[in-house]
């Protein structure tokens, strides 16, 4: 068990390594700089450049870069500035965080209570009606169904604040229109997993122990169909945190994700480098913890 | 006559699919006493399994449907029992091993927590007392180890000490009856004989009867002591084990008898088998299912299903061979079989009376 969870670790600082490779240098691929402006006179162009250390060869540029990210330096913004790329992840990054997580959440709880139902009722009205759900979840992405539920319910109802962040009430539309596409995601994949697990021997031998259906699904199937799902749960994690850069957008949610748009646009390298960077750890963490999950609930890998 | 434990009359199912009814069972009356094992023989898709998963309350339903008949054990109609009521029986009074206990044990589960789930179930104990029942358990079958192997899951124990963990996991209520389905056909040679003899010790320890399934006339040879030989969701021949080993009288039984390989056979012999496959189910020959496949079939085998014929000691056997006007043809069919008894040299050597 500890050499498989050092060996994941490896893995996933090199993932790290070339994700921050090829960022840097995608980045510079980027036609222009942060400081061309016609109505700034080249000569102080060619300062500001100089003083952020752009005039250098791109190898040598990342080379520096490199060796200050061994550091846990991730620079200073060149937009921002003054303020480092830390303090901005650290007064950001709590809302996106705290707005993925209720997303995740609710999105885990109500996925697989739907894809239990869907299996156990397959091919009866539940499963249906619940199937047509999922595939509308899947197909409707965040852009469409975000300001049409903040029309409905924020404009027209006025049930939900339209916007902002901090109150339970307008936490609750961003949560579930981030949340849509996992909890589709989830009933589906989770119908798919019991399906599988459901006609496996070993419930057979579950009913023939005298079980009643109910306890059959917790006792037995439950667990088994959860093993697959665990794979799914780091792309999910993913995809949650990603999606929350168009869903803080449409509900003016002061998060990461405006800056990390800010940061593209104004091409500010070091915000660039630091929000990847940061995700992408996060992201590669979070799929080591599913892997090690995994071998805690299947105890057949843990031998492998 | 005595009380049967399990008495099954007429019992018939079908599987309604998209292709329409299929007939697995068609009308087979059987039963069980106490202290007793009895087989059900046949190749696959002869409707045994589905025989012993009805008497259980284990068939899927739909698309598998009861189209006639009864089931009673110890005096209960089981099939006329609630949900509930049927699910008290289940694992507690009657309970089931399977073929494969590797795909049939809960991969992620410990096989003590497997064994002691149906005691829990059915004896409301908590998790200690049903721990003491299990570690029991574990030593009446011998198991080694059972205090570190209690807590090991399936992959981690062999074929052999798998099928002992089922074993124990389907006696631990000390059933009244125990279906045994293929219980050794996964497991290898020298590991079946140990579960067979570890079967037959606990039956009389437990005071448990068995219904074993099987297509391996060895392992019935060692277990049953009466014989019910299937084909086609027909029984086409009964009696006791004794009865149908040396003294058989349906040719599908001959056929059976001499597909099984021998280790003294000569070794010039041609490996016997029974030509042609079973019939289709879904539409049943209206006479004789084996007549298709029959060396001595005549017109009215296709036509009419025959009758039983009974023999001595409750042997009985449902073929036209048996009836008056087939007095020749049945003569032929003997000589036969002593022929071949003596080709391979040992059957029928108690005299085919």
């Amino acid at each position: 068990m500890v050499r498989y969870v050092l060996k994941r670790v490896l893995i996933a600082l090199l993932t790290v390594f070339t994700l921050a490779t090829v960022t840097f240098f995608l980045s510079k691929l980027l036609p222009g700089d942060p400081f061309m402006n016609e109505k700034i006179p080249t000569s102080v162009q060619e300062k500001q450049r100089a003083y952020y250390g752009l005039d250098r060869p791109v190898t040598e540029q990342y080379l520096i870069y490199m060796g200050n990210l061994v550091q846990g330096d991730l620079g200073t913004s060149i937009k921002y500035v003054g303020r480092s790329v830390w303090d901005i992840i650290r007064e950001f990054f709590p809302v996106s965080a705290q707005l993925g997580l209720i997303a995740l959440v609710f999105a885990e709880i109500v996925g697989l209570l739907f894809g239990i139902l869907c299996a156990q009722y397959r091919n009866r009205w539940p499963d249906y009606v619940l199937m047509v759900f999922a595939i509308l979840g899947i197909a409707l992405p965040s852009m469409v169904i975000g300001p049409l539920i903040r029309y409905l319910f924020g404009v027209q109802l006025r049930w939900l604040p339209v916007g902002g962040w901090g109150k339970p009430e307008q936490m609750l539309m961003p949560a579930f229109v981030l949340g849509l596409g996992t909890i589709a995601g989830n009933t589906r994949s989770m119908r798919a997993c019991m399906l599988a697990v459901i006609t496996q021997d070993y419930v057979k031998t579950a009913r023939a122990k005298g079980m009643s259906p109910l306890r059959v699904v917790m006792k037995h199937e439950l667990k088994n169909s959860l093993v697959p799902m665990l794979a799914n749960l780091g792309p999910m994690i993913a995809g949650v945190l990603m999606g929350s850069f168009v869903v803080e957008q449409i509900f003016v949610i002061p998060g990461l994700g405006k800056h990390f748009v800010n940061a593209v646009s104004t091409l500010d390298y070091p915000l660039i480098m630091g929000l990847t960077i940061f995700y992408g750890t996060f992201l590669v963490v979070m799929n080591l913890l599913v892997d090690i999950l995994y071998g805690w609930v299947d105890p057949r890998i843990r031998v492998k | 006559m005595t009380e049967h434990i399990l008495d099954v009359r007429d019992l018939a199912v079908s599987f309604f699919t998209y292709a329409g009814e299929v007939q697995a069972v068609r009308g087979i009356t059987w039963h069980l006493d106490r202290h007793e094992t009895v087989a059900l023989v046949g190749e696959s898709g002869c409707g045994k399994s589905v025989t012993i998963q009805t008497v259980m309350g284990l068939l899927q339903s739909p698309p598998g449907r009861v189209t006639g008949g009864s089931i009673h054990f110890e005096g209960l109609d089981m099939l006329k029992l609630t949900p509930r009521e049927l699910r008290s029986i289940q694992g507690n009074r009657m309970s089931m091993i399977f073929q494969d206990p590797l795909s049939y044990l809960n991969p992620t589960m410990r096989v003590g927590e497997q064994i002691a789930e149906s005691y829990r179930l059915h004896h409301r104990v908590n998790r200690r007392e049903a721990q003491a029942k299990v570690r029991e358990m574990m030593e009446l079958i011998s198991f080694p180890e059972p205090e570190r192997n209690m807590r090991a899951f399936p992959h981690q124990l062999s074929g052999g000490m798998r099928q002992r963990i089922m074993v124990a996991m389907a006696l631990i209520c000390s059933p009244g009856i125990l279906f045994a389905d293929e219980p050794t056909t996964a497991l290898d040679v020298t590991i079946q004989a140990q579960i067979i003899e570890l079967m037959n010790e606990l039956k009389e320890k437990l005071d448990t009867s068995i219904v074993l399934i099987t297509h391996d006339l060895g392992v019935v040879a060692n277990m049953a002591e009466r014989i019910y030989v299937m084909y086609a969701g027909k029984i086409v021949e009964r009696g006791s084990a004794a009865d149908i080993f040396y003294r058989p009288r349906h040719p599908y039984t001959w056929g059976l008898l001499q597909s099984v390989p021998r280790l003294d056979a000569r070794q010039d012999r041609v490996f016997r088998y029974i030509p042609g496959t079973p019939p289709d189910l879904l539409n049943p020959p209206a006479g004789c299912p084996f007549a298709a496949r029959c060396p001595y079939a005549c017109r009215a085998c296709a036509a009419y299903m025959p009758e039983e014929t009974d023999f001595e000691n409750a042997h009985a056997c449902r073929c036209w061979l048996y009836h008056e006007g087939a007095e020749e043809l049945r003569k032929k069919a003997e000589a036969d079989w002593k022929e071949q008894g003596k080709e391979v040299g040992s059957h029928g050597e108690e005299g085919a009376s």
